[in-house]
Protein backbone atom coordinates (compact mmCIF):
# COMPACT_ATOMS: atom_id res chain seq x y z
CA UNK A 1 0.00 0.00 0.00
CA UNK A 2 2.80 1.98 -0.27
CA UNK A 3 2.57 4.30 -3.30
CA UNK A 4 5.98 6.25 -4.35
CA UNK A 5 8.07 8.02 -2.30
CA UNK A 6 10.56 11.04 -2.84
CA UNK A 7 13.62 8.55 -1.95
CA UNK A 8 14.10 4.71 -0.69
CA UNK A 9 16.22 4.43 2.02
CA UNK A 10 18.01 1.29 2.38
CA UNK A 11 20.35 -0.72 4.15
CA UNK A 12 23.41 -3.13 2.83
CA UNK A 13 25.43 -4.96 5.68
CA UNK A 14 28.16 -6.73 4.24
CA UNK A 15 28.71 -9.97 5.60
CA UNK A 16 32.63 -10.52 4.68
CA UNK A 17 33.27 -7.18 6.09
CA UNK A 18 31.55 -7.46 9.44
CA UNK A 19 32.91 -8.97 12.58
CA UNK A 20 30.00 -8.95 14.83
CA UNK A 21 31.59 -6.54 17.23
CA UNK A 22 28.43 -4.79 18.54
CA UNK A 23 29.43 -1.44 18.13
CA UNK A 24 26.95 -0.77 15.59
CA UNK A 25 24.51 -1.81 18.18
CA UNK A 26 25.78 0.23 21.07
CA UNK A 27 25.75 3.39 18.83
CA UNK A 28 22.26 2.97 18.80
CA UNK A 29 21.09 2.00 21.58
CA UNK A 30 23.13 5.45 22.74
CA UNK A 31 22.03 7.45 19.57
CA UNK A 32 18.02 6.65 20.44
CA UNK A 33 17.40 5.99 24.20
CA UNK A 34 16.89 2.17 23.21
CA UNK A 35 16.31 1.10 26.83
CA UNK A 36 18.24 -1.71 28.60
CA UNK A 37 17.19 -5.27 27.60
CA UNK A 38 15.53 -3.80 24.36
CA UNK A 39 17.17 -3.91 21.15
CA UNK A 40 16.60 -1.57 17.47
CA UNK A 41 19.45 -3.75 16.02
CA UNK A 42 21.40 -6.64 16.58
CA UNK A 43 23.56 -9.43 15.62
CA UNK A 44 22.97 -12.26 13.48
CA UNK A 45 25.15 -15.10 13.35
CA UNK A 46 24.73 -18.25 10.85
CA UNK A 47 26.61 -21.30 10.96
CA UNK A 48 26.28 -23.53 7.79
CA UNK A 49 28.61 -27.00 6.98
CA UNK A 50 29.11 -30.53 7.81
CA UNK A 51 31.88 -30.54 10.46
CA UNK A 52 34.65 -30.24 10.25
CA UNK A 53 34.26 -28.06 7.30
CA UNK A 54 32.01 -25.15 8.97
CA UNK A 55 31.85 -21.58 7.90
CA UNK A 56 30.11 -18.86 10.06
CA UNK A 57 28.77 -15.63 8.96
CA UNK A 58 27.77 -12.84 10.84
CA UNK A 59 25.74 -9.95 10.50
CA UNK A 60 24.37 -6.64 11.97
CA UNK A 61 20.54 -6.71 11.63
CA UNK A 62 17.12 -4.17 12.13
CA UNK A 63 13.82 -3.59 10.54
CA UNK A 64 14.39 -3.95 7.05
CA UNK A 65 12.32 -0.92 6.05
CA UNK A 66 10.34 -3.03 3.55
CA UNK A 67 8.62 -1.69 0.50
CA UNK A 68 5.44 -2.90 1.35
CA UNK A 69 5.55 -2.86 5.24
CA UNK A 70 2.35 -4.96 6.84
CA UNK A 71 2.87 -3.35 10.17
CA UNK A 72 1.60 0.12 8.45
CA UNK A 73 -1.29 -1.95 6.76
CA UNK A 74 -2.47 -3.42 9.91
CA UNK A 75 -2.08 -0.23 12.08
CA UNK A 76 -5.64 0.81 13.41
CA UNK A 77 -4.16 3.94 14.22
CA UNK A 78 -2.07 5.32 11.70
CA UNK A 79 0.79 5.32 14.44
CA UNK A 80 2.62 3.14 12.31
CA UNK A 81 3.71 4.88 8.58
CA UNK A 82 5.63 5.65 5.88
CA UNK A 83 7.75 9.04 5.76
CA UNK A 84 7.30 10.16 2.10
CA UNK A 85 10.53 12.06 2.18
CA UNK A 86 12.58 9.16 2.79
CA UNK A 87 10.38 6.28 2.57
CA UNK A 88 11.01 5.19 5.94
CA UNK A 89 8.97 3.06 7.97
CA UNK A 90 8.22 5.04 11.08
CA UNK A 91 5.97 4.91 14.68
CA UNK A 92 4.38 8.08 15.72
CA UNK A 93 4.15 7.29 19.56
CA UNK A 94 1.61 9.83 19.83
CA UNK A 95 -0.97 7.51 17.95
CA UNK A 96 0.37 4.00 19.08
CA UNK A 97 -2.11 2.32 21.66
CA UNK A 98 0.11 -0.51 22.26
CA UNK A 99 -2.56 -2.76 20.50
CA UNK A 100 0.73 -5.35 18.87
CA UNK A 101 -0.77 -5.82 15.83
CA UNK A 102 2.14 -3.92 13.75
CA UNK A 103 4.06 -6.51 16.18
CA UNK A 104 2.31 -9.87 14.94
CA UNK A 105 2.24 -8.18 11.02
CA UNK A 106 5.96 -8.09 11.25
CA UNK A 107 7.86 -11.00 9.96
CA UNK A 108 10.99 -10.41 10.78
CA UNK A 109 10.32 -9.86 14.67
CA UNK A 110 11.89 -6.31 14.24
CA UNK A 111 9.13 -4.26 16.80
CA UNK A 112 9.30 -4.85 20.62
CA UNK A 113 7.08 -2.75 22.94
CA UNK A 114 8.53 -0.22 24.72
CA UNK A 115 8.46 0.27 28.42
CA UNK A 116 6.73 3.85 28.18
CA UNK A 117 3.89 1.77 26.02
CA UNK A 118 4.39 2.53 22.61
CA UNK A 119 5.72 0.07 19.73
CA UNK A 120 9.51 0.72 19.11
CA UNK A 121 12.07 0.13 16.46
CA UNK A 122 14.52 0.97 14.06
CA UNK A 123 14.16 4.60 12.58
CA UNK A 124 16.89 4.43 10.45
CA UNK A 125 17.91 7.45 12.10
CA UNK A 126 15.62 9.85 10.30
CA UNK A 127 16.56 12.68 12.66
CA UNK A 128 20.12 12.04 11.14
CA UNK A 129 19.01 11.46 7.28
CA UNK A 130 17.40 14.33 7.39
CA UNK A 131 19.95 16.41 8.00
CA UNK A 132 22.20 14.76 5.42
CA UNK A 133 23.96 12.37 8.74
CA UNK A 134 25.14 8.81 8.37
CA UNK A 135 22.92 6.89 10.44
CA UNK A 136 25.04 6.37 14.02
CA UNK A 137 25.29 2.31 12.98
CA UNK A 138 26.96 3.41 9.66
CA UNK A 139 28.82 6.33 11.07
CA UNK A 140 30.66 3.90 14.75
CA UNK A 141 31.31 0.93 11.97
CA UNK A 142 34.72 -0.10 12.28
CA UNK A 143 34.61 -2.20 9.33
CA UNK A 144 32.64 0.19 7.30
CA UNK A 145 30.60 -2.58 6.36
CA UNK A 146 27.25 -0.79 7.27
CA UNK A 147 25.89 1.23 3.83
CA UNK A 148 22.49 3.29 4.33
CA UNK A 149 21.35 5.41 1.45
CA UNK A 150 19.02 5.55 -1.52
CA UNK A 151 18.13 2.84 -3.18
CA UNK A 152 16.28 4.32 -6.15
CA UNK A 153 19.63 6.73 -6.34
CA UNK A 154 21.59 4.92 -8.78
CA UNK A 155 24.74 7.10 -8.01
CA UNK A 156 24.14 6.16 -4.66
CA UNK A 157 26.85 3.91 -3.02
CA UNK A 158 24.40 1.33 -1.61
CA UNK A 159 22.90 1.22 -5.18
CA UNK A 160 26.41 0.24 -6.53
CA UNK A 161 27.12 -1.95 -3.64
CA UNK A 162 23.25 -3.97 -4.82
CA UNK A 163 24.35 -3.91 -8.13
CA UNK A 164 28.22 -5.45 -7.68
CA UNK A 165 28.18 -7.40 -5.00
CA UNK A 166 26.12 -10.90 -4.33
CA UNK A 167 23.70 -9.44 -2.23
CA UNK A 168 20.56 -11.57 0.38
CA UNK A 169 17.17 -10.72 0.91
CA UNK A 170 15.56 -12.36 4.07
CA UNK A 171 11.62 -13.67 3.77
CA UNK A 172 10.91 -12.77 0.79
CA UNK A 173 8.24 -14.67 0.03
CA UNK A 174 6.52 -12.80 2.98
CA UNK A 175 5.86 -10.08 -0.37
CA UNK A 176 7.52 -7.43 2.20
CA UNK A 177 10.16 -5.92 -0.42
CA UNK A 178 12.64 -6.01 2.36
CA UNK A 179 15.07 -3.00 1.21
CA UNK A 180 17.91 -4.63 3.85
CA UNK A 181 20.51 -6.57 1.71
CA UNK A 182 23.30 -8.83 2.91
CA UNK A 183 26.29 -8.90 0.76
CA UNK A 184 27.66 -12.03 1.08
CA UNK A 185 30.54 -12.16 -1.30
CA UNK A 186 33.52 -10.48 -2.62
CA UNK B 1 27.07 -26.94 0.12
CA UNK B 2 23.22 -28.49 1.04
CA UNK B 3 20.77 -27.21 2.96
CA UNK B 4 20.39 -30.03 5.18
CA UNK B 5 24.13 -29.18 6.19
CA UNK B 6 22.41 -25.68 7.92
CA UNK B 7 24.00 -26.25 11.51
CA UNK B 8 22.64 -23.47 13.73
CA UNK B 9 21.42 -19.34 13.51
CA UNK B 10 21.80 -16.62 16.57
CA UNK B 11 20.45 -13.65 17.27
CA UNK B 12 21.76 -11.10 20.26
CA UNK B 13 18.42 -10.13 20.51
CA UNK B 14 16.42 -10.69 23.37
CA UNK B 15 13.74 -8.39 23.40
CA UNK B 16 10.92 -9.21 25.77
CA UNK B 17 7.88 -11.19 24.32
CA UNK B 18 9.63 -11.24 21.04
CA UNK B 19 12.51 -13.47 21.56
CA UNK B 20 12.68 -16.48 20.89
CA UNK B 21 9.17 -16.57 20.06
CA UNK B 22 6.57 -13.91 20.20
CA UNK B 23 4.11 -13.82 23.40
CA UNK B 24 2.58 -10.47 22.86
CA UNK B 25 -1.17 -11.29 23.18
CA UNK B 26 -2.04 -13.04 26.24
CA UNK B 27 -5.46 -14.44 27.87
CA UNK B 28 -7.20 -10.65 27.28
CA UNK B 29 -7.53 -11.31 23.47
CA UNK B 30 -8.84 -14.93 22.91
CA UNK B 31 -11.51 -14.20 25.60
CA UNK B 32 -12.49 -11.22 23.87
CA UNK B 33 -12.59 -13.30 20.11
CA UNK B 34 -14.91 -15.44 22.17
CA UNK B 35 -17.12 -13.06 24.20
CA UNK B 36 -17.33 -11.02 19.86
CA UNK B 37 -18.13 -14.76 18.79
CA UNK B 38 -20.83 -14.98 20.93
CA UNK B 39 -22.60 -11.62 20.43
CA UNK B 40 -22.51 -12.11 16.71
CA UNK B 41 -24.35 -15.62 17.53
CA UNK B 42 -26.80 -13.63 19.42
CA UNK B 43 -27.25 -10.96 16.98
CA UNK B 44 -28.07 -13.23 14.22
CA UNK B 45 -30.25 -15.46 16.57
CA UNK B 46 -32.45 -12.28 17.48
CA UNK B 47 -32.14 -11.23 13.94
CA UNK B 48 -33.61 -14.77 12.89
CA UNK B 49 -36.65 -15.00 15.45
CA UNK B 50 -37.83 -10.77 14.27
CA UNK B 51 -37.29 -11.17 10.86
CA UNK B 52 -39.07 -15.06 10.77
CA UNK B 53 -41.34 -13.81 12.72
CA UNK B 54 -41.08 -16.22 15.84
CA UNK B 55 -40.65 -14.00 18.81
CA UNK B 56 -43.32 -16.37 20.81
CA UNK B 57 -42.05 -19.56 19.52
CA UNK B 58 -38.63 -18.46 20.06
CA UNK B 59 -38.91 -16.29 23.90
CA UNK B 60 -35.11 -16.46 24.93
CA UNK B 61 -33.79 -15.52 21.37
CA UNK B 62 -36.23 -12.64 21.18
CA UNK B 63 -36.23 -11.41 24.62
CA UNK B 64 -33.37 -12.60 26.77
CA UNK B 65 -30.13 -13.17 24.71
CA UNK B 66 -31.08 -9.15 23.50
CA UNK B 67 -29.93 -8.18 27.22
CA UNK B 68 -27.15 -9.71 27.12
CA UNK B 69 -25.63 -8.52 24.06
CA UNK B 70 -24.16 -4.94 25.83
CA UNK B 71 -22.73 -6.64 28.43
CA UNK B 72 -21.45 -8.80 26.90
CA UNK B 73 -19.58 -7.10 24.65
CA UNK B 74 -18.74 -4.56 26.91
CA UNK B 75 -16.84 -7.41 28.91
CA UNK B 76 -15.19 -8.39 25.58
CA UNK B 77 -13.55 -4.75 25.02
CA UNK B 78 -12.80 -4.48 28.78
CA UNK B 79 -10.55 -7.35 27.72
CA UNK B 80 -8.99 -6.07 24.90
CA UNK B 81 -8.61 -2.48 26.65
CA UNK B 82 -6.07 -4.69 29.51
CA UNK B 83 -4.33 -5.94 26.56
CA UNK B 84 -3.42 -2.65 25.36
CA UNK B 85 -0.23 -1.37 25.97
CA UNK B 86 -0.51 2.58 25.92
CA UNK B 87 -4.13 2.92 27.31
CA UNK B 88 -5.02 6.40 27.54
CA UNK B 89 -4.33 6.21 23.34
CA UNK B 90 -7.43 4.16 23.56
CA UNK B 91 -9.02 7.21 21.61
CA UNK B 92 -6.83 7.31 18.96
CA UNK B 93 -9.13 4.18 17.48
CA UNK B 94 -11.56 7.16 16.74
CA UNK B 95 -10.03 9.76 15.35
CA UNK B 96 -9.55 7.98 12.34
CA UNK B 97 -10.56 5.41 9.68
CA UNK B 98 -7.77 2.96 8.34
CA UNK B 99 -9.09 0.92 5.44
CA UNK B 100 -6.03 -1.53 5.23
CA UNK B 101 -5.90 -2.59 8.93
CA UNK B 102 -9.02 -5.38 10.08
CA UNK B 103 -8.55 -3.89 13.39
CA UNK B 104 -9.61 -0.37 12.55
CA UNK B 105 -12.78 -1.98 10.79
CA UNK B 106 -13.43 -4.28 14.32
CA UNK B 107 -13.33 -0.50 15.88
CA UNK B 108 -16.11 1.26 14.13
CA UNK B 109 -18.36 -2.01 13.60
CA UNK B 110 -17.91 -2.39 17.65
CA UNK B 111 -19.41 1.22 17.72
CA UNK B 112 -22.33 0.74 15.21
CA UNK B 113 -22.77 -3.02 16.90
CA UNK B 114 -23.36 -1.35 20.73
CA UNK B 115 -26.21 1.35 19.32
CA UNK B 116 -27.61 -1.01 17.13
CA UNK B 117 -27.51 -3.89 19.81
CA UNK B 118 -28.26 -1.31 22.76
CA UNK B 119 -31.57 -0.32 21.21
CA UNK B 120 -32.89 -3.84 20.72
CA UNK B 121 -31.78 -4.55 24.27
CA UNK B 122 -33.31 -1.35 25.93
CA UNK B 123 -36.56 -2.41 24.42
CA UNK B 124 -36.46 -6.10 25.18
CA UNK B 125 -35.12 -4.99 28.85
CA UNK B 126 -38.62 -2.35 29.25
CA UNK B 127 -41.00 -5.05 28.17
CA UNK B 128 -39.29 -8.01 30.56
CA UNK B 129 -41.70 -7.57 34.43
CA UNK B 130 -38.51 -6.92 36.14
CA UNK B 131 -38.41 -3.99 39.32
CA UNK B 132 -37.94 -0.81 38.30
CA UNK B 133 -38.09 -0.87 34.58
CA UNK B 134 -41.10 1.17 34.83
CA UNK B 135 -39.15 3.76 36.43
CA UNK B 136 -36.92 3.53 33.88
CA UNK B 137 -39.41 4.56 30.99
CA UNK B 138 -40.10 7.65 32.72
CA UNK B 139 -37.06 8.87 31.73
CA UNK B 140 -37.77 10.97 28.43
CA UNK B 141 -34.28 9.77 26.74
CA UNK B 142 -35.08 5.93 27.24
CA UNK B 143 -39.21 6.71 26.52
CA UNK B 144 -37.71 7.95 22.71
CA UNK B 145 -35.11 5.46 22.26
CA UNK B 146 -37.40 2.40 22.90
CA UNK B 147 -39.99 4.04 20.55
CA UNK B 148 -37.72 4.07 17.83
CA UNK B 149 -36.17 0.63 18.61
CA UNK B 150 -39.76 -0.68 18.14
CA UNK B 151 -40.90 1.26 15.27
CA UNK B 152 -37.77 0.20 13.37
CA UNK B 153 -37.52 -3.26 14.99
CA UNK B 154 -37.45 -5.08 11.58
CA UNK B 155 -34.95 -2.52 10.24
CA UNK B 156 -32.72 -2.96 13.43
CA UNK B 157 -33.31 -6.67 13.11
CA UNK B 158 -31.98 -6.54 9.62
CA UNK B 159 -28.89 -4.58 10.53
CA UNK B 160 -28.30 -6.63 13.61
CA UNK B 161 -27.94 -9.52 11.09
CA UNK B 162 -25.67 -8.10 8.51
CA UNK B 163 -23.59 -6.56 11.80
CA UNK B 164 -23.66 -10.35 13.53
CA UNK B 165 -22.24 -11.49 10.39
CA UNK B 166 -19.47 -8.85 10.09
CA UNK B 167 -18.57 -9.10 13.58
CA UNK B 168 -17.97 -12.62 13.35
CA UNK B 169 -16.09 -12.53 10.58
CA UNK B 170 -13.90 -9.74 11.76
CA UNK B 171 -12.99 -11.62 14.51
CA UNK B 172 -11.27 -14.19 12.64
CA UNK B 173 -9.99 -11.93 9.86
CA UNK B 174 -8.22 -9.80 12.69
CA UNK B 175 -5.79 -12.89 12.76
CA UNK B 176 -5.74 -14.03 9.00
CA UNK B 177 -4.28 -10.81 8.06
CA UNK B 178 -0.66 -11.50 9.28
CA UNK B 179 1.77 -13.29 6.33
CA UNK B 180 4.17 -13.32 9.17
CA UNK B 181 1.97 -16.12 11.72
CA UNK B 182 1.06 -18.97 9.21
CA UNK B 183 -0.91 -20.60 11.07
CA UNK B 184 -3.48 -17.79 11.12
CA UNK B 185 -2.97 -16.36 7.67
CA UNK B 186 -5.88 -18.67 6.23
CA UNK B 187 -9.24 -16.23 4.96
CA UNK B 188 -11.34 -19.35 6.41
CA UNK B 189 -10.58 -18.70 9.34
CA UNK B 190 -13.29 -15.80 9.26
CA UNK B 191 -15.48 -18.13 8.20
CA UNK B 192 -14.58 -20.47 11.06
CA UNK B 193 -14.52 -17.87 13.83
CA UNK B 194 -18.37 -16.41 12.05
CA UNK B 195 -19.57 -19.90 12.35
CA UNK B 196 -18.05 -21.18 15.66
CA UNK B 197 -19.71 -17.56 17.06
CA UNK B 198 -23.33 -18.70 15.66
CA UNK B 199 -22.73 -21.89 17.41
CA UNK B 200 -21.84 -20.54 20.59
CA UNK B 201 -25.02 -18.17 20.03
CA UNK B 202 -27.12 -20.77 19.79
CA UNK B 203 -25.75 -22.84 22.67
CA UNK B 204 -25.83 -20.07 24.81
CA UNK B 205 -29.75 -19.39 23.72
CA UNK B 206 -30.16 -23.48 24.47
CA UNK B 207 -28.90 -22.57 27.89
CA UNK B 208 -30.89 -20.28 29.13
CA UNK B 209 -34.41 -20.79 26.90
CA UNK B 210 -37.33 -22.72 29.66
CA UNK B 211 -39.23 -23.22 26.40
CA UNK B 212 -39.17 -26.75 25.21
CA UNK B 213 -40.02 -25.76 21.30
CA UNK B 214 -36.98 -23.02 21.33
CA UNK B 215 -34.29 -25.32 22.71
CA UNK B 216 -35.05 -27.59 20.49
CA UNK B 217 -34.90 -25.12 17.14
CA UNK B 218 -31.55 -24.48 18.54
CA UNK B 219 -29.98 -26.86 19.10
CA UNK B 220 -31.10 -28.00 15.54
CA UNK B 221 -29.05 -24.90 14.42
CA UNK B 222 -26.52 -25.88 16.90
CA UNK B 223 -26.38 -29.82 15.19
CA UNK B 224 -26.21 -27.97 11.42
CA UNK B 225 -23.59 -25.77 12.38
CA UNK B 226 -21.07 -27.79 14.52
CA UNK B 227 -21.51 -29.44 10.93
CA UNK B 228 -20.55 -27.01 8.72
CA UNK B 229 -17.75 -26.27 11.60
CA UNK B 230 -16.21 -29.15 11.40
CA UNK B 231 -15.84 -29.17 7.78
CA UNK B 232 -14.07 -25.73 7.58
CA UNK B 233 -11.53 -26.83 10.18
CA UNK B 234 -10.98 -29.78 8.28
CA UNK B 235 -10.64 -27.69 5.19
CA UNK B 236 -8.48 -24.91 7.27
CA UNK B 237 -6.07 -27.49 8.16
CA UNK B 238 -5.75 -29.24 4.70
CA UNK B 239 -4.64 -25.48 3.31
CA UNK B 240 -2.26 -25.39 5.62
CA UNK B 241 -0.97 -28.72 4.88
CA UNK B 242 -0.57 -28.65 1.24
CA UNK B 243 0.41 -25.18 1.59
CA UNK B 244 4.15 -23.86 1.90
CA UNK B 245 6.98 -24.58 4.53
CA UNK B 246 5.51 -22.28 6.65
CA UNK B 247 2.00 -23.37 6.31
CA UNK B 248 3.13 -26.71 6.81
CA UNK B 249 4.84 -26.40 10.02
CA UNK B 250 1.77 -24.64 11.63
CA UNK B 251 -0.79 -27.12 10.56
CA UNK B 252 1.99 -29.74 12.81
CA UNK B 253 1.78 -27.23 15.34
CA UNK B 254 -1.94 -28.21 16.19
CA UNK B 255 -1.88 -31.63 14.20
CA UNK B 256 1.23 -33.56 16.35
CA UNK B 257 2.96 -30.70 17.57
CA UNK B 258 2.88 -28.97 21.85
CA UNK B 259 -0.87 -27.82 21.12
CA UNK B 260 -2.33 -31.17 19.23
CA UNK B 261 -3.49 -32.75 22.87
CA UNK B 262 -5.22 -29.63 23.54
CA UNK B 263 -6.55 -29.00 20.32
CA UNK B 264 -7.89 -32.90 20.02
CA UNK B 265 -9.02 -33.12 23.27
CA UNK B 266 -10.60 -29.63 24.03
CA UNK B 267 -11.92 -28.47 20.36
CA UNK B 268 -12.51 -31.65 18.28
CA UNK B 269 -13.57 -33.68 21.44
CA UNK B 270 -15.32 -31.96 23.73
CA UNK B 271 -16.29 -28.75 21.80
CA UNK B 272 -17.41 -30.36 18.53
CA UNK B 273 -17.47 -33.97 17.89
CA UNK B 274 -19.08 -34.51 22.03
CA UNK B 275 -21.58 -32.30 22.01
CA UNK B 276 -22.45 -33.20 18.20
CA UNK B 277 -23.39 -36.62 19.06
CA UNK B 278 -25.57 -35.92 22.02
CA UNK B 279 -27.54 -32.83 20.36
CA UNK B 280 -28.26 -35.81 17.20
CA UNK B 281 -29.34 -38.39 19.81
CA UNK B 282 -31.31 -35.68 21.78
CA UNK B 283 -32.87 -34.76 18.83
CA UNK B 284 -33.98 -38.10 17.57
CA UNK B 285 -35.83 -38.74 21.56
CA UNK B 286 -32.87 -41.52 22.55
CA UNK B 287 -30.94 -39.26 24.97
CA UNK B 288 -32.24 -36.81 27.37
CA UNK B 289 -31.84 -32.96 26.36
CA UNK B 290 -29.08 -31.87 29.39
CA UNK B 291 -26.97 -28.72 29.76
CA UNK B 292 -23.53 -30.79 28.91
CA UNK B 293 -24.24 -30.59 24.86
CA UNK B 294 -24.38 -26.39 25.16
CA UNK B 295 -22.04 -26.04 28.17
CA UNK B 296 -19.36 -28.52 25.74
CA UNK B 297 -19.91 -25.90 22.52
CA UNK B 298 -18.69 -23.08 24.70
CA UNK B 299 -15.86 -24.55 26.31
CA UNK B 300 -15.07 -25.49 22.49
CA UNK B 301 -15.25 -22.13 21.19
CA UNK B 302 -13.02 -20.57 24.00
CA UNK B 303 -10.39 -23.53 23.69
CA UNK B 304 -10.63 -22.75 20.32
CA UNK B 305 -9.74 -19.19 20.34
CA UNK B 306 -6.96 -19.93 23.43
CA UNK B 307 -5.29 -22.62 21.48
CA UNK B 308 -5.00 -20.69 18.09
CA UNK B 309 -4.21 -17.31 19.54
CA UNK B 310 -1.37 -18.90 21.66
CA UNK B 311 -0.14 -21.23 18.81
CA UNK B 312 -0.39 -19.06 16.09
CA UNK B 313 2.58 -16.95 18.16
CA UNK B 314 4.79 -19.58 18.14
CA UNK B 315 5.09 -20.94 14.84
CA UNK B 316 6.51 -17.67 12.95
CA UNK B 317 7.27 -17.53 8.84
Amino acid sequence: MTGRTERRFGMVVDAVACVGCSACVIACRDENDVPQGCSRRWIFEEVKGRFPNLTAEVWSESCQHCDYPPCVDCCPTGASHIDRPTGTTQVDRDKCTGCKACVAACPYDSRYVHPDGYVDKSTLCIHRLRKGEPTACEAICPTDAITVGDLDDPHAKISRLVRSRHSRQFKTDAGTRPRFFLLERI
Amino acid sequence: MQVNDFVEATSTRLNPHIDPGIHIWGWEVPIYLFLGGLVAGLLVLNAYAVLARREEEMPASSRILPLLGVPLLALGLGALFLDLEYKLHVFRFYTTFQASSPMSWGSWILLVVFATSGLVGLSALLKSKWVGVEGLRKLPLVNALERFADRHAILLAKANGVLGVALGIYTGILLSAFAARPLWNSAILGLIFLISGLSTGAALGALLSRDHRERERLVRFDVILIGVEIVLLALWIVGLSTSGEGARNAAEMILSGPYAAAFWTLVVVVGLAAPLLIETMALKGRWRETIVAPALVLIGGLSLRFILVYAGQDIGF
